[in-house]
């Protein structure tokens, strides 16, 4: 299609004043384009810069979408751009595809989604990665430098593992695949194994020459070996480690972007990368911080199998106390502090809306409802806080771990929504315990405590929980969302 | 002294371009926009942590400005299929991201006191 490309290469030289040498030119576009990379990358700090306080949150963002406009329009006007057809239909395409998902995706399948665009990231900067090497290895015929080759190495790698790896947790996320980790005999040495063997693949790019065959093939190969690593390392991940996986995900695609700057001598491309991966990274450390647990740890699947033996023999012989949904009710409606502990539980059961439905009801009684949210609650970082946002609970209830976890003393009930986990005080007194040294929301301090809970299977760990067995908790059994609305018709009535 | 300097001016930029100078100069880049994503990073809230993934994941999609010259170039028809997949992956991100992180962000908001 020669008239789209000729229409803008003519519009560009009407630009870029065409009786110009040709070289005067490329400078001159040049220019505009570091200009514009430069304001892109101060926008794009600007705009992070705004999460830093709920308010400004979303002109932050907003300034940082200006920023990519204005990357995108002076990368447009590269003098190496010919032709505009494929660029304009990709642009479509994707623009359509993005916008879908964001207007029609619900807010409980954020962490799917946060999956997918890593792997979507990911296999963008690993295409080009393969389109550069090919250009200068087959194309052009040329030597690449071994900086080159390393940097080129890092993005095809990094890329391909993160692509793979991101659809693993996609699919476990969206229950596609079992979302229990899978397992298997020497799987920890066969994956240290299958990256060695990417690690030497990777060595030899960088010191042979890249102009032999050989080269070409194991350039190809290592692409394969990143997408079978990817595949490998998740798979023995489950699902309460999420928050850990999205997160390094998100560090390792961030890292694909960067090393894709490198190869391409890209500014603004080396810093969003940088960006994304110092997020990924510090949010993997907060995960792993708060589940008392290293990288290494996660990466390596201990919790994999659950302990089967742990606190089993402790809660033998004791037993739980069922409560009604008017007793619950009752209980929660002349309370005078409540605080509400939600977990994965309810957003598989998606009843955010009755929790805020009942939060609302207990404050009308002039109780207050305070919600106290475990950094490792849910499946990625903050998202209990963004479904109850979406249920308009407002953000100043949702209460970090420190800064709730006093003030559960002096709470008349916690309701324990769907969490498990998170409340065990065995990772607080129990050293056998596998999440012993994991900080805990203290709900068992609270003078009462109420669990709603599916049935008395053990949480996804595994481990027993002894608070469902303190003399002060009792457990109404049944789906949170239909609980919820029972206990919400219940404190009405008690009008 | 004025004019040594300027004489040993071009000597020196000529003295430090090697091969390895712009390599540096890009870890360099890379390094402090690290700290400075970390420094800011730190200071955000537990309560807007996804927020924050779909942000810093939209504005990676920057991988989107190599992906447009890979599609554009016509270096071969393999680069340009390559680039117009990576054009659409990047855009997905972009535009997408943007957008979520918007329609996530105007859910957040204070009690009304009344």
């Amino acid at each position: 299609m020669p008239s789209a490309s000729q229409l803008a290469l003519h519009l560009l030289g009407a630009v870029t004043a065409a009786p110009k040498p040709v070289k005067a030119q490329h400078e001159f576009r040049e220019f505009f384009i570091e200009v514009a990379y430069l304001a892109a990358s101060v926008l794009f700090i600007l705009g992070l810069r705004g999460l830093t306080a709920p308010d400004k949150a979303r002109r932050g963002m907003q300034l940082a979408a200006i920023g990519m406009f204005v990357a995108v329009l002076g990368t447009l006007i590269d003098f190496r751009i010919v032709d505009y057809t494929w660029i304009l239909l990709g642009l479509a395409l994707g623009s359509a595809i993005g916008a879908a998902i964001s207007i029609w995706m619900p807010m409980t399948a954020i962490p799917q989604r946060t999956a997918i665009s890593h792997a979507f990231g990911a296999l963008a900067a690993t295409l080009v990665g393969i389109s550069h090497y090919d250009y200068v290895t087959r194309v052009l015929g040329e030597e690449l430098s071994r900086v080159d080759m390393a940097a080129l190495g890092f993005e095809v790698m990094f890329g391909s593992l993160t692509i793979t790896g991101s659809l693993m947790a996609f699919g476990k996320l969206q229950e596609l695949l079992p979302g229990a980790p899978v397992t298997y005999a020497g799987q920890n040495e066969s994956n240290i194994g299958l990256f060695a063997v990417a690690v030497l693949m990777f060595l030899f790019l960088v010191f042979s020459s890249s102009l032999t065959g050989s080269h070409t093939v194991i350039f190809y190969l290592m692409v394969v070996v990143g997408l079978a690593v990817g595949v490998l390392i998740v798979i023995p991940i489950g699902g309460a480690d999420m928050p850990v996986v999205i997160s390094l995900l998100n560090s390792y695609a961030g890292l694909a972007s960067s090393a894709t700057g490198f190869v391409l001598g890209n500014n603004v491309l080396i810093i969003a990368g940088a960006l994304d991966g110092a997020s990924g990274f510090l949010l993997s450390i907060l995960m792993s911080k708060a589940m008392n647990r290293s990288f290494t740890n996660v990466l390596f699947g201990a919790f994999g199998t659950p302990a089967e033996s742990a606190g089993a023999a402790s809660t033998a012989g004791l037993v739980v106390r069922p409560i009604s949904s008017e007793d619950a009710a009752a209980q929660l409606a002349y309370a005078r502090e409540v605080i509400i502990v939600p977990g994965y539980g309810m957003a598989v059961a998606q009843a955010q809306h009755q929790v805020r439905e009942l939060a609302e009801l207990i404050e009308r009684r002039g109780g207050e409802v305070k919600f106290a949210i475990h950094p490792v609650a849910g499946r990625m970082p903050g998202h209990m806080n963004v479904l109850l946002a979406e249920a308009n609970v407002p953000y100043d209830k949702l209460l970090d771990m420190d800064e709730i976890n006093d003030q559960f003393s002096r709470a008349d009930v916690a309701l324990v929504i769907g969490a498990n986990d998170v409340v065990n005080p065995a990772a607080r007194n129990d050293p056998s315990s596998p999440i012993y040294g994991m900080p805990i929301l203290n709900a068992d301090q609270a003078k009462s405590v109420i669990v709603l809970k599916r049935s008395m299977n053990p949480g996804f760990a595994g481990i027993e929980n002894a608070l469902f067995y303190d003399h002060k908790c009792s457990l109404l059994f049944g789906d949170a969302k239909s609980s919820l609305t029972k206990l919400v018709a219940e404190v009405k009535a008690l009008q | 002294m004025g004019t040594t300097l300027l004489n040993a001016w071009p000597l020196a930029v000529e003295a430090s371009q090697t091969s390895l100078t712009l390599p540096f100069l890009r870890l360099y880049v890379f390094v402090l926009a690290g700290f400075v994503g970390y420094q800011i990073i730190t200071r955000v809230p537990a309560l807007l942590h996804t927020p924050l993934m779909s942000a810093t994941n939209a504005i990676s999609g920057i991988s989107l400005v190599g992906s447009l010259v890979a599609a554009g170039a016509q270096f071969s028809k393999f680069s340009t299929f390559l680039g117009f997949v990576a054009v659409t992956a990047a855009t997905i991100n972009v535009v997408g991201g943007f957008m979520i992180t918007d329609r996530m962000l105007k859910m957040f908001r204070r009690q009304e006191r009344s």
